[in-house]
């Protein structure tokens, strides 16, 4: 234990404000379930109970999809400018409201109050900021000088980044025209219930955004409806594939964000501390809940043990633990099934013969669901830990003798999303990233997101892209 | 005393230029976004109660109250003397500062105001701050403020030499200084400000290590850039790898421009998560400061009474 | 403006010049008055002089590096400010755009509103110029080949002297998002919103010397700011109305190669406003890089 011991430094909870219950958010208002039927939403972190939020039906489904398409004629209608100023209304207001909605997620989440304050939450209201510019400059675009919407958004929305996941839909699509009827997770219901709120304070139309909570069945429902025009789903590959069954003979427009399994390369030349930092950040940001997360560490013979080293030293300094503690690195993982998904695949990866290693003194709390960072070493291609994507803080690493071994290893997966790259050599990066088949490559540097910046996977990892002027396409006529 | 040559396993690296060339470029490169990004982060640590009383106290225990202006006097430095032996009349329970820094010729006024304090005298030499001078004078600037008392030295490199790649007479120059110290601790003056990117930093601190620096030190607080979080991250790196690398352990004084409890304590947190808690003492760590004494005695009694201070609390000296 | 409100006998302001982010007289000393469109004296207005002109240079090439480093998003943040500050002051400036121009309160009023959308319009524009003005070329060979556009530097506006601030807004705009910094010559005869213009400016988080607002004679201001060296571009759109000055502003810029956008026959500020000004004031930058191991 260090001499220098931080004492408790927790965000006060007293900024927000959960109601006992919440209703679904259609056309405007609050309404329950036609069916009556509730289910709770808990803190990750010590299985306390926050809220109890409906949960739509079939009934509610058609509901919410008759009111986004009553809403769409007028809103597709008004002058991109007036579409814009919403936006930024939304935009400002959640810079308003963004310590409130940054411990409101920590909560539901179980995500580090750090992180919620200082990614999630500004990224978020940046993105609305973004596109609320673009809603009157469509022209400008690329996509002709008069592209029109799609009509009504239905959008599913994961539980890993919940209110910048639900960003990322509504605020492209709002700018375009469309209207939405969207699902946020059914362990991360209360951010989107809140931004129900922010959307009455920004005065926005009834029926332009329609929230409706749930499970799998009401996604499920939503994406099947025949009166949506556009499914945008972000979540795991299975249901991915299974939205894709969906939609296949519709004119429904798709686009899916799904699993990743990316490969962070380190090579000799790297700047070895902050490709320490970069593999942290890679991997244990957000309890590794990222679908870009760097979960396979490719590192060159060479400096492999150099490497190793240091990262294990640096993991011996990550804080694990209340997620409203300013000072918490790496939080609770989101819930029960996602622990036990997590415990599974790290059993099997020692059952396969890779050897695990967390830090010694790593304390997890006796409530709630944990997982302490991990690290696999002598990974084979071959082993589960490096095909399947875990979704939680645990690192496989893996070796690489030449560029070309390197690409050939990163590349030999289902997926594609993402990929990292560290070296001091610009030409060789280039190289790297021409040949890298993922959506997203960083390089001397890991897990960055900004509005204006595409996003988005190759093969598996699904297709469309998110952000920039890219985004716009998803929900444009074109 | 420390070694003036350096470790054994690194005396061909020092035996000519090109050699010395060769491995200081071989050294891991910095990445300069990267590096700020993490100083930013340990930047965001909230440090509170219990925490923040005890941080304060070795932050207090850490100072090297310094003076280096040409105005100064003996009755400015014996004032200074009286406040670093005694930071807080009203508190006896208030710890001493390291040392009092100051300018050679007031070495011997510090040493004789300190008398029978654990306070150390350090004093800078080496024709400080620009360090423009010819060899001889500056190795006459260091045996002159050790004869006069100096526990500490604070030389500064020759940044000329250095950027213009003659890093084996930057290396002779430390060595030379070293030995004209004697008993002295060496404390070796990077002027980071000067040496403009954070590679050049991480190689000037190998350098001054290699030639036997007891401490490296950000800056002289002449210059428009100090010591700044990331370069003082960036050198608890340096002190950390070459520890591992030669089991010699390095101390690092960041000085100019700390003013406040709360950088003082982002500083500390730099100490706490990156080199570790080896570092976390005076012997290991110094802030070269002037005004962050009050702040932090203001800071203390806020702690010790809940009341909010002001600055006619606390002496002016 | 009106002598009185209500039963008190009202303060006037006096106008003063917006240099560096402060608000100082012309160092002149000399002032020239303003009336209504119907001959009614308004106020003294300052009747800045070319060191007047040369200190706005200066305060706005030292804003330069700050602004044009500053992050895309934070330009649109400040735009957007702008936008948020003046509909706080809707009325005063309609009020002031009224007696400046002879307009109906209503016609005003829009005038008003359409300068508050244009600032958002623009604020928008911030971070997508690089998006639509720039690209990926796919040369043929191993090479990353970028090009961006960047602000060409400090640029001189002579504001049209017809529209007093949806005008100036519509020129000034375009300049300072993309990360230019301006030196803006006011409507002649009317140059008081643009002077108040300059207070919403100064709440508005944007940096000092990044707007720099000069009332007087514009042809006495247009000349040393069309000769001046350090000034990159010039904008002439406030010499529509004397061809003879435009092409003596033109001919004199040419010494140090400005960019100069010709002043146009007659423009439409409610209109549509595109991207044209907003990309005559940058530069592109195209960066090769080798690709290989």
């Amino acid at each position: 234990m260090s001499i220098f011991a931080y004492a408790p430094a927790p965000e006060s909870r007293a900024v927000v404000d959960i109601a006992s219950s919440y209703g679904l958010f259609i056309d405007g208002e609050f309404r329950p379930a036609a069916e009556d039927k509730v289910f709770p939403t808990h803190s990750p972190a010590t299985e306390e109970q926050l809220s109890e939020v409906a949960h739509a039906g079939a009934a509610d489904v058609d509901a919410a999809v008759r009111a986004a398409r009553a809403a769409f004629g007028p809103w597709s209608a008004l002058p991109g400018s007036e579409r814009a100023t919403y936006l930024f209304r939304i935009a400002r207001i959640l810079q308003e409201r963004s310590r409130e909605l940054a411990v409101l997620e920590s909560l539901d989440n179980g995500k580090p109050i750090r992180e919620s304050r200082d990614v999630d939450l500004p990224l978020a209201a940046a993105h609305f900021f973004y596109y609320a510019g673009w809603a009157d400059k469509l022209a400008h675009a690329g996509f002709g000088p008069d592209p029109r919407p799609l009509g009504v958004a239905g959008q599913v929305i994961p539980w890993n980044f919940p209110l910048l996941m639900l960003a990322w839909k509504v605020a492209p699509a709002l700018a375009t025209g469309n209207t939405v009827v969207l699902k946020p997770a059914e362990t991360t219901p209360l951010s989107a219930l809140f931004f129900a709120d922010v959307c009455r304070q920004a005065q926005l139309p009834p029926g332009v955004v329609n929230i409706l909570t749930g499970d799998g069945s009401t996604g499920a429902e939503l994406v099947a409806h025949p009166g949506i025009d556009k499914v945008a789903f972000t979540g795991s590959t299975e249901v991915g594939r299974s939205i894709a069954r969906t939609v296949a003979g519709t004119r429904k427009r798709l686009t899916l964000e799904l699993g990743g399994k990316a490969a962070n390369i380190v090579f000799d030349d790297a700047p070895i501390d902050q490709a320490v930092e970069g593999i942290v950040n890679g991997i244990f940001f957000n309890q590794g809940h990222v679908c870009c997360a760097g979960s396979r560490l490719l590192v060159q013979e060479s400096v492999r043990e150099e490497l190793l080293e240091a990262l294990k030293r640096r993991m011996e300094t990550l804080r694990v633990g209340d997620p409203l503690d300013k000072n918490t690195d790496i939080g609770a993982i989101n819930s029960a099934e996602q622990l036990a998904r997590i415990q599974e695949l790290a059993a099997a990866g020692e059952a396969e013969g890779a050897e695990r290693w967390s830090p010694a003194g790593c304390e997890l709390p006796g409530q709630g669901y944990w997982f302490a960072p991990t690290l696999f070493t002598g990974v084979a291609q071959s082993h589960r830990i490096a095909r399947e994507e875990i979704f939680g803080p645990v690192l496989s690493v893996l070796t690489f003798r030449t560029p070309e071994e390197a690409v050939a290893k990163a590349n030999n997966t289902a997926y594609g999303l993402s990929a990292g790259i560290w070296t001091e050599k610009g030409s060789r990066i280039l190289w790297m990233a021409d040949k890298l088949r993922a959506g997203v490559v960083w390089a001397n540097t890991f897990n960055k997101f900004d509005p204006s910046s595409p996003f988005g996977g190759y093969k598996e990892s699904g297709f469309g892209r998110e952000g920039g002027r890219h985004g716009l396409e998803a929900y444009l006529d074109v | 005393m420390p070694p003036t040559a350096p470790p054994a396993a690194l005396a061909d690296v020092t035996a000519s230029d090109a050699a010395l060339r060769r491995y200081l470029h071989g050294l891991p490169g910095v990445d300069a976004v990267g590096l700020d990004a993490r100083a930013a982060v340990l930047g965001t640590r909230s440090i509170k109660t219990t925490a923040k009383a005890e941080a304060i106290d070795l932050a207090i225990s850490m100072i090297d109250l310094t003076t280096l202006e040409g105005a100064d006097t003996p009755g400015k430095v014996r004032s200074l003397c009286a406040k670093g032996v005694r930071p807080d009349p009203g508190d006896p329970g208030v710890p001493h500062v390291a040392a009092i820094c100051v300018y050679p010729d007031m070495a011997a006024i510090a040493k004789d105001a300190l008398a029978g304090s654990p306070v150390r005298v350090a004093s800078v030499a080496t024709a400080f701050p620009a360090g423009r001078a010819a060899r001889p004078v500056k190795l006459a600037d260091t045996r002159d403020a050790v004869a006069a008392g100096a526990d500490e030295v604070d030389m500064v490199i020759d940044r000329g030499a250095f950027l213009s790649g003659r890093y084996l007479q930057v290396f002779e120059e430390i060595a030379a200084v070293r030995e004209a110290a004697g008993p002295a601790h060496l404390k070796v003056i990077l002027e980071n400000g000067e040496l403009s990117t954070y590679d050049n930093i991480r190689r000037a601190s190998w350098l001054a290590m290699l030639a036997g620096a007891d401490f490296i030190k950000t800056s002289t607080g002449k210059v428009s850039v100090n010591a700044t979080l990331p370069n003082t991250l960036l050198m608890l790196e340096a002190v950390r790898d070459f520890r591992a690398a030669t089991g010699r352990q390095v101390g690092v004084k960041p000085a100019g421009g700390i003013r406040t409890t709360k950088d003082a304590i982002k500083y500390l947190v730099l100490v706490n998560e990156t080199a570790g808690a080896d570092w976390l003492s005076p012997d290991w760590f110094r802030l070269g400061a002037s005004s962050l004494l009050n702040d932090l005695l203001m800071q203390r009694q806020k702690l010790a009474t809940g009341r909010y201070s002001g600055p006619d609390y606390v002496t002016v000296d | 403006m009106s002598e009185k409100s209500g039963a008190r006998l009202s303060v006037f302001k006096t106008y003063k010049l917006f240099v560096g982010g402060k608000f100082p007289r012309s160092e002149s000393g000399r002032v020239y008055q303003v009336t209504d469109s119907q001959g009614g004296w308004l106020a003294n207005a300052p009747l800045s002089s070319r060191k007047d002109a040369r200190d706005a240079v200066v305060a706005a090439r030292k804003a330069f590096p700050g602004w044009s480093g500053a992050t895309a998003y934070n330009r649109g943040q400040v735009l957007y400010r702008v936008a948020e500050m003046l509909t706080g002051r809707r009325e005063q400036f309609a009020d002031e755009v009224a007696a400046a121009e002879g307009l109906d309160r209503e016609a005003a009023l829009a005038a008003v509103d359409t300068a508050i959308g244009r600032w958002v319009w623009y604020a928008g524009w911030s971070d997508k110029i690089a998006q639509v003005a720039g690209g990926a070329n796919p040369v043929a060979g191993p090479f990353f080949n970028l090009s961006v556009p960047e602000p060409t530097g400090v640029v001189a506006v002579l504001a049209p002297q017809d529209s007093s601030l949806l005008g100036l807004v519509s020129v000034l705009a375009p300049v300072v998002v993309s990360g230019n910094t301006a030196v803006v010559v006011t409507s002649e005869r009317a140059p008081l919103p643009a002077l108040s213009l300059a207070e919403v400016l100064a709440t508005s988080d944007v940096p000092g010397g990044v707007v720099n607002i000069l009332s007087g004679r514009t042809a006495e201001l247009g000349a040393p700011l069309a000769a001046h060296q350090d000034v990159n571009a010039i904008d002439l759109t406030g010499a529509a109305g004397d061809a003879a000055l435009a092409t003596e502003l033109e001919t004199a810029a040419a010494g140090n190669l400005k960019r100069v956008r010709r002043p146009a026959a007659a423009e439409d500020w409610s209109a549509d406003p595109g991207t044209g000004r907003l990309l005559s004031f940058v530069e592109t930058k195209t960066v090769w890089h080798p690709i290989g191991i």
